[in-house]
């Protein structure tokens, strides 16, 4: 009751099979980097539509009007203006608010976990203070709109139905989980043998954690303020609900006035037809706020890679 | 032999003791008000949930779950914006998982450390700080109009998709780095071949830190609303999308039209207030699935 085994056949089996195999294995890697390179043609992508439609857009206005006219009126149909200005004091002022909350509140925060809480008070309140960052944005532009403007109109007279104080508070409290973590991050590298050795000359916790362990992580720490704002000035839901769509070229607070997000969103939200002068600055205010939040991750990069310290 | 002569002093008791109190009651008050200021980012979390779930109570009912849009705030639904956020995530789940694993075998397993590793490598990480709006404008380009996907679900799916691959790309490098080496080497010594070995034994092991990437990215993704805002999804009454290449409305869209409109109908506010606790709830689920899938299935060696 014996098969009869082809020996001849089996080694011819095995070969194809082998074949097979050793082909899939050569392809792999290739299949694998052509993925690979998917987000850096992402990249390319971002730059080249940016770029071109840029060019295109600096044909039809001067570039030099463009960053120094105080004057925006893209959709005028008899003399549209077109010029960053109104914009950029926009995106600053409401980054500036929020870094007003942020830096103080993240700092302070990670401080607390990092040097004064119990292993057990950390493990609870580090998840929760977690929550905060994923919370999608939009929830937080709503916050701002029907809650904080209300509430802030009842204390700060003269406060606009949309100004840049209320969503720069809250896209301050949206960063916070950003700025605690990543500076808990570069003080708990600081090595504990430095702060024990600052304790037995006698000094408190507070003087160790001002004199010892912020000098040591300070380019932690400011990279994670760097990391905050160019956060900041990407921010587009908060600040296209919240902070309206005057185009101010001013520096009240209590005013209204659009940020560069918010003018992406409310050119593209119809009222711009593809091929008009309005259509292409999108991308010449898209080309500046990328080159912006670009170098400032880029620089966050460079202080904490440049001048940590290693132990 | 030598005369001590007047002996120096290098700490002065008198004044440290008198100073003592005061730093000591300072560190002390300081530990409070940092005590304070981490908890202010949660009173204001609590602030937000609380205020959201005042405005929509009594709003959120299954007719607003099952009801079409509609002018009317007491008829309308969003029944086609949980459809739109569902097909989103149908896009957006497989399509990041099969580049971000792709890429992340690639830079981890296949890549020598070198130029083109380190190029890709930072070219990620440079595109995880991209603002999401700029993403909304590549994908506007290159999707709606150089493909002609117009503001098609896929067109905001592949956009989404872009903007949460960095999340996936990393989370699944971890993973794969985090298998130990000696797994590999008997694998190899079974005489294995590298893809085999990544199919049956690498992939397999990180497979639970991959998933867990992949539902961040998708909880990411559901809440971002800047990219389909600048896709060009209307604000009219978007019939319930049947097809992928159809136009959709989703949930943090609905948020933010209904936001905005507040101001003409008052309802508009509730209606974004029901809207958001859905989503936040989604967000939640999802959430809770990583963080069991983390705890459970992650083997530590």
């Amino acid at each position: 009751m014996s098969k009869t085994v082809n020996v001849k056949e089996l080694i011819q089996q095995k070969d194809r099979v082998s074949k097979v195999r050793a082909i899939v294995e050569k392809m792999i890697p290739t299949v694998l980097f052509l993925l690979a390179s998917i987000s850096i043609l992402t990249t390319v992508g971002i730059v080249s539509t940016l770029v071109y439609e840029t060019f295109l857009f600096f044909k039809e206005v001067s570039i030099i009007q463009f960053f120094t006219s105080p004057e925006l009126k893209p959709l005028s149909r008899v003399d549209p203006k077109f010029s960053i200005l109104p914009l950029l004091t926009g995106t600053v002022l409401t980054s500036l608010v929020a870094m007003f909350v942020a830096i103080p509140i993240g700092l302070t925060t990670a401080i607390f976990l990092s040097e004064y809480a119990s292993e057990k008070v950390r493990k609870l309140l580090k998840p929760l203070i977690e929550v905060l960052a994923g919370i999608p944005t939009i929830v937080y532009g709503f916050f701002a709109f029907t809650f904080v403007t209300p509430l802030l109109r009842e204390f700060v007279p003269g406060l606009q139905a949309t100004n840049a104080l209320s969503p720069g508070i809250v896209m301050g409290i949206m960063i916070i989980p950003l700025v605690a973590s990543l500076s808990e991050d570069a003080m708990n590298s600081v090595p504990n043998a430095m702060r024990e050795g600052a304790m037995a000359l006698g000094a408190t916790k507070l003087e160790v954690t001002l004199r010892v362990v912020i000098p040591a992580a300070i380019s932690g720490i400011i990279a994670s303020f760097v990391l905050g704002i160019s956060r900041a000035i990407g921010e587009t839901m908060i600040v296209t609900i919240a902070s309206g769509s005057t185009k101010n070229f001013t520096f009240d607070i209590t005013q209204s006035m659009q940020t560069m997000t918010a003018y992406i969103v409310e050119v593209t939200s119809g009222d711009a037809a593809a091929g008009t002068t309005a259509y292409y600055s999108l991308y010449a205010v898209a080309f500046t706020l990328f080159i912006f939040t670009l170098l400032m991750n880029m620089f966050a990069r460079y202080i904490s890679r440049k001048y940590r310290e290693v132990y | 032999m030598e005369v001590v002569e007047e002996k120096k002093k290098y700490i002065n008791l008198e004044v440290v003791q008198k100073k003592m109190a005061t730093r000591i009651l300072l560190n002390k008050l300081v530990k409070y008000l940092f005590l304070l200021s981490t908890l202010f980012g949660l009173v204001v979390l609590a602030v937000l949930l609380y205020r959201v779930y005042i405005d929509s109570v009594g709003w959120l009912n299954l007719d607003f779950l099952r009801n079409r849009l509609s002018t009317n705030p007491d008829r309308a639904g969003i029944v086609g914006a949980i459809v739109g956020t569902v097909w989103l995530m149908i896009i957006v789940g497989p399509v990041t998982m099969f580049l971000g694993i792709g890429t992340a075998l690639y830079l981890e397993e296949y890549a020598k450390k070198g130029r083109i590793h380190s190029f890709i490598q930072t070219n990620i990480t440079n595109l995880a700080g991209v603002p999401s709006i700029v993403f909304g404008l590549l994908g506007l380009t290159i999707f709606v109009r150089v493909f002609g996907l117009g503001s098609s679900i896929i067109a905001g799916g592949l956009t989404m998709s872009l903007l949460v691959l960095p999340i996936v790309v990393v989370a699944s490098q971890e993973a794969i780095r985090s298998v130990p080496q000696f797994l590999r080497e008997a694998s190899f010594g079974m005489g294995a071949t590298k893809w085999q070995t990544i199919k049956h034994v690498v992939l397999p092991t990180s497979l639970p830190g991959i998933l867990t990437g992949v539902i961040l990215a998708l909880s990411r993704a559901i809440g971002e609303t800047a990219p389909l805002v600048v896709i060009g999804i209307p604000a009219l009454l978007i019939p319930v999308p049947n097809s992928m290449f159809d136009t959709f409305t989703a949930l943090p869209m609905q948020v933010y039209y209904w936001t905005i409109d507040s101001v003409l109908v008052d309802e508009y506010a509730n209606l974004a207030a029901a809207t958001i606790i859905v989503l936040l709830v989604i967000l939640f689920i999802m959430n809770s699935i990583a963080i069991i899938i983390r705890n459970k299935f992650q083997k530590r060696y």
